[in-house]
């Protein structure tokens, strides 16, 4: 069950806010580390990738779900404010769109979004959390993503079932390798093929991920002679000390060791390279954010920047200045980290 | 770990150097390059390091290089083979020395 159905604290992103804000008080602010490399006030430098939030609707409950989605949650995207979006792409130079969730195949305007950024000529990413695909309503879902060239981008914490199953869920694994297999029959992740599958690693506990390339290395080897698996990229992604992955630092007793690890491997290169300096993140709602982190601490886009799609400005957003905390330093840890893996 | 070893004690590991400051920074700086990339992987060197650990069961080595290998991208079924060979080592150079015990035996005997 996620954290606001069992009505836990940390369901609120004003008590994630008081906890973090309290790491300040004990370690390095963020803003001091950003100071440190002359990147204090961070500011956007463009605006090329639209994430799309659709909601928090999921068929899965993963222990360290940032987003806190669930098959018990209903917020979702309205028809009126994806067409918000979709007005707002068309007026606008971005191009890429990124789609994500909870599972995102599941709000009815899914295909909308998919179809209409590609009519605009748009590339569009859709984060698949694999087993989605196996479920009855989405027994079209491969073809469909297909027939637009839709790049899936696929969570997948590991290549063997324990690291996943304990992440994901029981029986999780079994069917993330189904799906990989439906995905490989229809194109998806052959070599030289245009449908573009990527994977996305992300540590089964309070470490950080190991080196995108050396860890794809061994992906590659273990699910082609396990499975037979092929695929393009990993990404890997440093798990955010919020929501259920806070819960989970705090109830295990991990929380200080693990923020102690974040500010000592605070990279100034990876800090410069963070995803919100070149996208926007819209809610559910319609609200905008500097990426969907800040989104599910109810932190909008802020310092003047309009905060809704209805008010999208391109020019003042694409240099406006980044909402910062210090859950951040999950993105500027090692080798970086973002939506599109290690940014070092 | 309880009592004598404190886990929060770890990152206090540099104090050791207050009173002997050059002799910290050389050997810092050695640690350092010792576990650089080079004709072994990261990797490799962190599941050594380990293994060591085990063998000289100190618990801050083996708090630190549980976390190090995993940040390596080492699963369990790695780093508990890794184990085995610090044991079997262990074990094999506590049974080795059999020979020390049949020589004296040999050389007491008729």
């Amino acid at each position: 069950m996620s954290l606001v159905s069992l009505q836990h604290p940390l369901s609120a992103a004003a008590e994630q806010l008081r906890i973090l804000g309290q790491s300040a008080e004990r370690r390095r602010p963020f803003a001091q580390s950003l100071a440190g490399c002359g990147l204090h006030p961070l500011r956007a430098t463009g605006l090329q990738i639209l994430q799309i939030n659709v909601g928090k609707l999921c068929n899965q409950t993963c222990k360290h779900c940032h987003v806190d989605a669930g098959p018990d949650r209903r917020e979702q995207m309205s028809r009126e404010t994806a067409e918000r979006c979709m007005e707002m792409l068309a007026a606008s130079g971005i191009g890429v769109v990124d789609i994500t969730g909870g599972a995102p195949e599941l709000n009815p305007n899914f295909r909308y979004l998919v179809e209409t950024s590609r009519a605009l000529g748009r590339h569009v990413m859709d984060r698949c959390n694999l087993s989605i695909l196996l479920v009855p309503s989405q027994s079209d879902l491969v073809d469909f993503l297909a027939a637009h060239q839709v790049e899936v981008i696929a969570s997948l914490p590991y290549f063997q079932a324990a690291q996943t199953d304990a992440q994901r869920g029981q029986g999780v694994f079994d069917k993330s390798i189904e799906a990989l297999r439906k995905l490989n029959g229809a194109g998806y992740g052959q070599p030289d093929s245009p449908l573009k599958l990527n994977l996305v690693y992300n540590p089964a506990g309070a470490f950080l991920p190991p080196a995108q390339q050396q860890i794809e290395n061994d992906f590659r080897r273990e699910l082609g002679r396990r499975y037979g698996i092929v695929f393009h990229r990993l990404y890997t992604i440093t798990n955010m000390p919020i929501s259920r992955f806070l819960e989970f630092l705090l109830g295990s007793g991990n929380y200080d060791r693990y923020m102690d690890r974040l500010v000592q491997a605070f990279n100034p290169v990876a800090a410069a390279g963070v995803m919100c300096r070149n996208m926007l993140s819209v809610g559910w709602d319609g609200t905008l954010y500097d990426c969907d982190f800040n989104q599910m601490l109810d932190l909008p886009v802020d310092h003047g920047s309009p905060k809704h799609i209805r008010d999208f400005d391109g020019q003042a957003l694409a240099s406006r200045r980044i909402v910062t905390r210090e859950h951040c330093y999950g993105c500027t840890a090692g080798h970086g980290s973002s939506c599109g893996g290690a940014t070092v | 770990m309880a009592g004598y070893y404190h886990a929060e004690d770890l990152p206090r590991f540099p104090e050791v150097g207050k009173n002997a400051p050059e002799l910290w920074e050389k050997f810092s700086a050695w640690y350092g390059a010792v576990f650089a990339e080079g004709a072994l992987s990261e990797r490799e060197k962190c599941l050594i390091a380990l293994a060591v650990a085990h063998a000289v069961q100190c618990p801050y080595c083996i708090d630190a290089y549980t976390q190090a290998s995993l940040e390596k991208g080492s699963n369990a079924d790695q780093m508990t083979e890794a184990i085995h060979v610090a044991a079997a080592i262990r074990g094999g150079a506590s049974l080795v020395h059999g020979l020390q015990m049949r020589n004296s035996m040999a050389k007491v005997s008729l």
